[in-house]
């Protein structure tokens, strides 16, 4: 305990509650995370980068990265128009539309998936208009990433809409007087304003994309080489007892995850560098 | 990994001046565009659980509730969440407590690791527990001599619940107790009071509706858990089901309208666990403002 600082505490609990807070972090997350990094160490490095360089598993990690990858890419677009018009125009039944947006942070993803798999089957409301066309949406990518627009959508739209809520519009009133047209003042004043919440809703969406299951499980289709996603195939490889296997995918899959969470930790450090001389002016 | 984004409602903006705002006929296409948007990813999945449950009719949507099998998954649902949440309550206050009224070193690294959850996959934060306590885990053969079960049984179930909604509490109370910082506890020490006392008396009602936030969307999380429970539960029919599990094999089996129905007791927790969520960040918005 030298490593806390004595004269600081005046309030009591101290000992108590971060002993506490260590042994339970410890007993229900390190320590499990720790079974799955030991589990994996008893590969060696070569049958590790075997296993995680499979055939299969490089076509479930590049279907995962991909689709994630476009449906975070259209969340960014479609997420930047929502959080737009909830903060700036008015319409009726605004409140409930602005509540819509946290479902589905709330909905079950098994809920989600089943509905989203119904609607997008050939025989559904969307999937049988698409049909025709050509488009098979359900039990194909497109599919997967219908699941993972859903699943990440309130991400882009919670992290923008503070910014934007926040904007100051003494800029844009400067450009006005300078005789900017709208398009301009959106390209030149605002957007830039709006790249880091941007980016980082964009990495949150994408980040958990790439681990999510019970959404796009039902919708996916599950045929190896085509359509399994990762957390899929680690489920398959345990079922199969292969459990180094399903240790070994899975720490790949961390690996990309714990690479995107850094890169947004950068991001938001840098969105507060950039914004703090501002808030400080307004 | 809901909680990774701070909460936040659109505060009632001002109408803008004209010449700050798009034309009339931009800002009803932009409008209309993202409804249509939002209709089709978000509210026609709500609509088809309503439709698809009621497909058969009532009674086949009250047979598919009152099954034994979905009591039973109901049942295992409610005991998970009434131990996950409590603990991962008192965890979440503790935490926030050494953390926002203390300093130390290795602080930000501290609230970093409690983040984590959040970037594991569900999948993943199911397969842990499975190396650990399996029947091929470190501690397998350990419990299998002393005949201890814990994946393949509640306990696994309930460990992978509280794995996935660890960070819940604490993330909605370090930035509450951070912001409102340690003078009224140190004022109520400085006039004697100790230390339970100092935390009912003066911290808890400042921050319980922070705390109650936490709780719900903590809950919602642990009754709707999918993946995780899916890895550890073994898929025992009657034993091992939570109410996810049970819509999976109801609509792995084709029967749609039981699945749904299922989902729409689920679908109900949501939108009732998103009100409760509008009402309360009203609340406390109120009381920042204060």
């Amino acid at each position: 305990m030298k490593l806390l600082r004595l004269k600081d505490r005046v309030l009591p609990g101290l000992p108590l509650t971060l002993g506490f807070t260590v042994l339970y972090l410890s007993l229900i997350v390190l320590i499990p995370l720790m079974a799955l990094a030991i589990r994996s160490a008893g590969l060696s490095a070569s049958e590790w980068w075997l296993t995680v360089t499979n055939a299969r598993v490089l076509a479930a990690y590049k279907l995962s990265l991909l689709t994630s990858l476009f449906a975070a890419i259209v969340n960014l677009v479609f997420g930047l128009l929502l959080a737009w018009v909830l903060v700036r125009y008015r319409f009726p039944g605004k409140r409930i539309v602005d509540g819509l947006i946290d479902l589905p942070f709330a909905l079950p993803t098994a809920v989600a998936g089943i509905a989203l798999t119904t609607i997008y089957a050939p025989n559904g409301w969307v999937g049988s208009l698409l049909e025709p066309l050509g488009i098979k949406a359900a039990y194909s990518p497109l599919g997967i990433t219908i699941a993972l627009i859903f699943i990440g959508i309130p991400f882009v739209v919670r992290t923008v809409q503070p910014v934007l809520q926040d904007m100051e519009s003494d800029m844009e009133e400067a450009a006005v007087l300078l005789g900017s047209y709208r398009w301009r003042i959106f390209r030149k004043i605002i957007l830039p304003e709006l790249i880091p919440p941007l980016l980082t809703g964009f990495a949150l969406a994408f980040a958990r994309g790439i681990g999510e299951y019970g959404s796009v499980v039902f919708i996916s289709g599950n045929m190896p080489m085509k359509t399994e996603i990762t957390p899929l195939l680690i489920i398959t490889k345990l079922e199969q007892y292969e459990y180094n296997q399903a240790a070994a995918i899975a720490v790949g899959l961390l690996l990309i995850s714990f690479l995107l969470l850094l890169l947004i930790n950068v991001l938001q450090r840098w969105s507060n560098r950039r914004q703090s001389p501002i808030r400080k002016g307004g | 990994m809901a909680g990774i984004v701070t909460n936040t409602r659109a505060r009632p903006s001002a109408d803008r001046k004209p010449h700050l705002t798009e034309t009339r006929a931009v800002r009803w296409a932009l409008t209309g565009i993202a409804l249509l948007f939002l209709a089709l990813i978000v509210m026609l999945p709500l609509v088809s659980v309503i439709a698809e449950s009621f497909r058969k009719g009532w009674d086949a949507y009250v047979t598919a509730l009152t099954d034994p099998d979905a009591l039973s998954a109901l049942r295992l649902t409610m005991i998970t969440a009434l131990i996950a949440v409590p603990l991962n309550t008192v965890f979440g206050v503790a935490a926030a407590w050494a953390i926002t009224k203390f300093r130390f070193r290795g602080k930000n690294l501290l609230i970093t690791l409690i983040d984590l959850p959040f970037a594991v996959s569900p999948v993943i934060s199911g397969l842990i527990y499975v190396l650990l306590f399996g029947a091929q885990g470190f501690l397998g053969p350990w419990l299998q001599q002393n005949d201890i079960h814990i994946i393949f049984a509640t306990p696994g179930i309930v460990l992978a619940t509280m794995f996935v909604t660890f960070p819940f509490v604490a993330r909605e109370l370090i930035p509450i107790m951070e912001a409102q910082g340690v003078h009224d506890e140190e004022a109520a020490v400085s006039l004697g009071a100790r230390g339970w006392r100092v935390f009912r008396k003066v911290t808890l009602p400042n921050i319980k509706w922070g705390l109650l936030y936490g709780m719900i969307l903590c809950n919602a999380r642990a009754m709707g858990e999918f993946g995780a429970v899916s890895v550890v539960s073994g898929h025992i029919r009657g034993e091992t089901n939570t109410l996810p599990l049970h819509i999976e094999i109801l609509y792995n089996e084709y029967q749609f309208s039981a699945a749904f129905a299922v989902a729409s007791l689920l679908m109900l927790l949501a939108v009732v666990t998103l009100v409760a969520k509008s009402i309360l960040e009203s609340r406390m918005s109120r009381d920042v403002e204060n």
